[in-house]
């Protein structure tokens, strides 16, 4: 697992947002083992104490959860999964209207140029359909 | 409560210079910290007063509540800037001195440190490169088993390409109820690695803070503010 750092930003947010992506994009599965921290730490070369704080956060977000004993698990609510793809979507879709606005774009005329967009992309994009479709259906 | 390291009122005076000037602080248990300033900032000397080698001007230091000295050789494990091991030494010898040297040292960690380190135990010290060299004498540091870990410059002769696989071999042998303090002036590869770092200015302690708090409050790096304050 490889993630590119922005050492502007808190660590754990990043490792939690990766995480979530993970899951959100089928890569890892509900009810799916996690890496334990010292596994991960060593893997992205973090500190322990960060991984710690971000299982921490997933757990009070309860993406994941923990087994007693066994280590800690995907949730295998697909209502939270769900929750989580939205809550991407939005922050994506929130950051890309700003800025629109800020290139002086009425919402009129984005919800246009998303529309030819879309339909444009639609076509040569046929292999993606596939995790599109996946992600459309929530 | 009890911190495992305190640092009280501590000066060092060479001649007229003086290198440290009336540092104080605490460490906790299970934490990493960079101790970080540009080069004769009095990393070192620092270092060299925790693990007891070099005698302070003023103040006092004490490692789980003991002051400093023969009584804490136990408790500390400490990585010079420059190799303990002697030329003649093959790399199972300098495994061998350091576990009649130190009751404390785990031969099996070592030899598995060694593995990943892709040392081999036949090659002599003398023929390994900087960076070789550097893998080893932190295996030998991280091999004993005691409270308190001080790295000196770990990565500083290694190509960034290598840095990696040092600070994996940190992040996966250290212990974890066991504290580190690393010093370093590359700090843009190292601080992700990082609890809290201090910033060492000219002989005074002049930044103790939470690596990501840095980050959260300031949305900086490490890196940044440390540009910000060494900058010239």
């Amino acid at each position: 697992m490889s993630i590119e750092f922005d050492n502007n930003l808190p660590i754990y947010l990043q490792i939690m947002n990766h995480i979530k992506r993970q899951i959100v994009s089928g890569l890892l599965q509900p009810g799916d083992k996690i890496p334990s921290v010292r596994e991960l730490a060593a893997d992205l070369q973090i500190n322990p104490n960060t991984i710690q704080r971000t299982f921490q956060e997933l757990e009070r977000e309860e993406v994941v959860e923990t087994k007693r004993g066994l280590g800690r698990y995907v949730t295998s609510e697909e209502s939270k999964i769900m929750a989580i793809k939205k809550e991407m979507a939005g922050d994506l879709l929130h950051q890309f209207i700003h800025g629109m606005q800020e290139l002086g774009f009425k919402n009129q005329d984005i919800v246009t140029i998303v529309k030819e967009a879309v339909t444009a992309d639609g076509g040569k994009d046929q292999k993606g359909a596939n995790l599109d479709g996946r992600i459309a259906e929530g | 409560m009890d911190a495992l390291l305190k640092v009280n009122g501590v000066s060092k005076r060479y001649g007229f210079k003086q290198t440290l000037d009336n540092v104080s602080f605490d460490i906790g248990s299970g934490k990493i910290i960079g101790l970080l300033g540009p080069n004769g900032s009095g990393k070192s000397t620092l270092m060299q007063m925790i693990a007891g080698l070099t005698p302070t001007t003023a103040g006092e230091i004490s490692v789980m509540g003991k002051k400093v000295g023969r009584e804490t050789r136990s408790l500390i494990s400490y990585m010079p800037d420059r190799p303990m091991t002697e030329n003649w030494m093959k790399v199972k010898d300098a495994v061998a001195f350091y576990k009649d040297f130190y009751a404390d040292f785990n031969v099996e960690k070592a030899l598995e440190m060694l593995d990943f380190m892709n040392l081999d135990a036949k090659s002599s010290v003398s023929v390994l490169s900087k960076g070789m060299n550097e893998r080893l004498q932190l295996t030998l540091a991280l091999s004993r088993n005691v409270n308190l870990y001080l790295l000196d410059e770990p990565i500083g002769g290694v190509d960034p390409v290598a840095r990696g696989k040092i600070l994996d071999a940190i992040v996966r042998f250290y212990s974890e109820d066991s504290s580190l303090i690393i010093c370093t002036h590359l700090v843009r590869d190292m601080e992700r690695i990082f609890d809290e770092v201090m910033f060492l200015n000219n002989g005074s302690i002049t930044l103790y803070e939470e690596v990501e708090s840095i980050r959260m409050k300031h949305g900086r790096s490490v890196d940044d503010m440390f540009k910000e304050v060494f900058g010239e």
